[in-house]
């Protein structure tokens, strides 16, 4: 009987808020709308389509795709990135754990050093992109080279601004982790005879694993999406050769007209293939879950 | 050695490594800074040299030319109004509608919530072209229209955060107050919107960070009307790759002030609103 009232209710609290739909939820629908869900549409149909401007296109299959794929441009760009997303991933993870190990040792000035080493993650991309060009472009002067002579300086240029970067905010995630493991597991561990590298591999590692998955994902998601600091550091420069994906798809669009059919058809795959990787994401944190 | 001086050792090594590491991450803003203040000739030659006390030295001359080319106050007032209108026009709008859509169930509703987490994984580029077409046919390229577009935007994620709040608390305490006659919106701002507010902190952190660093969507929809201040310090790049490099380091110095004193203040906030946001997104 409670429990059929308690139904009842609930029902009755639905129908009162639907009578507000169009207070409270259309008003975040037409942004939404506006802004994510007709470009959207839009952009997935105009991928088959030849066009300037949104009133002037003519259907033409597959041409877009071909073109996409047959001319080398997006398949460097794709390489490209792919080689700059795992070196960042790795160096970043690598770096924010150890940073995240020294810093749950109880030294004096944790605090300090925390908030100095997160600071970075807060400067926007075009900023960031600026600072690390001054200061790359000052040490190469040395070898009479400068960030745009060859694409291994952009490369690592990047690779080492994405660090500065996401180094604190990673570190951040796996404090939290690191700070959730209980210490009778750790002294359990140590009276059984462990050294620190066991310890370290067997008991502190598989402990943190969801925070493992959660950096790991981030930055591989911020890697392959990379657009400010790419513009502002080397702007893809010399030629093509340090152009990412994003950045690929801007100049496909906006670098010359005529060419806007292959660049939106370039957004669609540049869309399933971050999609793939957030399903995986989502997918190893369910499982994880469950496993929990 | 005993326990107690080994374990002081390794706190001095420790910190020995740690204050490398502060120099390390603090250099980059300090060479900048100090740049800033160099003659623009001297900073491609000289990047590392100090500028104070010799001929580099060039005043507060690069931040007249960059305030002036650039017209930075008014870049600033641009970034301040578009972040602070969008992140509350975000906050409150979104609340609202994460409400709706938890606390209704219907097909419509888990439709749309689906499409609002699908918007989070797509990336920019996908909707770029026609997103900022269909804003200048409907005359949102300006710095109010561009709000309604950082709401389309922003909806997801703060959505998505709202209602996973929503639907930790029970609904018994918003019946009981329907019961006793309020109507929905007196139960929402009263009840509601109070229980919200750690999350709508967060919600309101990732925002502010989002929209004053952004570049793409105002450069796309009112960059040559009204420059944001990621917009402004681009475009100092000029046509030809020419960069006054003297001018770059005082706005990059200008820019950075503001987030800085930011971080300082909220600094509490933003780390575990920055952290609440990455965990659960």
């Amino acid at each position: 009987m409670a429990a059929y009232i308690l139904k009842r209710e609930g029902l009755g609290m639905q129908k009162a808020l639907k009578k507000y739909f169009a207070l409270f939820a259309l008003p975040g629908l037409i942004c939404f709308a506006i802004a994510f869900f007709i470009p959207m549409i839009m952009g997935l149909i105009l991928s088959f389509c030849k066009f300037t401007d949104v009133t002037n296109a003519t259907w033409i299959g597959l041409e877009n795709y071909k073109y996409v794929f047959l001319n080398g441009e997006f398949t460097n760009a794709l390489w490209f990135t792919v080689k700059f997303t795992i070196v960042s991933v790795v160096s970043i993870n690598i770096i924010a754990f150890s940073l995240a190990i020294l810093l749950t040792r109880n030294v004096p000035g944790t605090n300090v050093y925390r908030t100095i080493f997160f600071m970075p993650n807060l400067i926007g991309g075009i900023v960031l992109g600026w600072i690390w060009q001054i200061i790359l472009n000052g040490f190469l002067l040395k070898y009479q080279v400068t960030l745009v002579t060859d694409p291994k300086y952009g490369f690592w240029g990047l690779v080492i601004l994405m660090n500065w970067q996401n180094v604190g905010y990673m570190m951040i995630i796996y404090i939290a982790g690191l700070i959730n493991i209980p210490k009778e597991l750790i002294e359990a561990a140590e009276i059984d005879g462990a050294n620190r590298r066991d310890t370290l591999f067997h008991v502190t590692i598989p402990s943190i694993m969801p925070s493992i998955t959660i950096c790991s994902f981030l930055t591989l998601t911020n890697g392959f999406k990379l657009f400010d600091q790419n513009l502002a550091l080397t702007n893809g420069g010399p030629g093509k050769t340090t152009e990412m994906l994003a950045l690929n798809i801007f100049n496909t669009f906006y670098g010359r007209v005529g060419f806007e059919g292959v660049g939106q058809a370039k957004a669609v795959v540049f869309t399933i293939i971050v999609a793939i990787l957030a399903l995986t994401q989502l997918h190893f944190t369910r499982k994880k879950e469950v496993e929990a | 050695m005993s326990t107690v001086g080994r374990k002081k050792s390794t706190t001095i090594i420790i910190s020995i490594i740690l204050i490398a590491l502060t120099i390390v991450f603090l250099a980059p803003i300090f060479v900048v800074l100090y740049n800033s203040f160099k003659l623009k000739f001297f900073i491609n030659d000289r990047p590392f040299a100090l500028p104070f006390k010799t001929e580099m030295y060039a005043g507060w001359m690069n931040y007249d030319t960059g305030i002036n080319k650039i017209h930075f106050f008014k870049a600033f007032g641009y970034s301040l109004f578009i972040t602070v209108f969008s992140v509350i026009a975000i906050s409150v709008v979104t609340s609202m509608l994460a409400w709706y859509l938890t606390r209704v169930k219907s097909k419509f509703t888990s439709i749309t919530f689906s499409l609002l987490m699908f918007s989070m994984i797509v990336p920019f580029q996908m909707v770029m072209f026609t997103m900022s077409k269909t804003a200048n046919i409907l005359h949102l390229d300006n710095p109010i229209g561009i709000i309604i577009l950082y709401v389309g935007f922003g909806c997801g994620l703060a959505t998505f955060l709202f209602s996973g709040f929503i639907k930790s608390v029970p609904i018994a305490l918003e019946e009981a107050a329907m019961i006793d006659g309020a109507t929905p919106v007196s139960t929402f701002f009263q009840i509601v919107l109070p229980m919200l507010k750690p999350t709508a902190i967060t919600v309101a952190i990732l925002n502010t960070m989002w929209v004053w660093n952004d570049y793409l969507l105002p450069y796309l929809t009112i960059g040559n009307d009204y420059k944001t201040i990621p917009v402004a310090i681009q475009y100092l790049r000029g046509g030809y790759g020419s960069v006054d490099m003297g001018a770059m380091m005082a706005m990059l110095v200008l820019a950075m002030i503001p987030v800085i004193i930011f971080y300082l203040i909220c600094q509490k906030f933003i780390i575990s609103g920055v952290v609440a946001g990455a965990v659960k997104g």
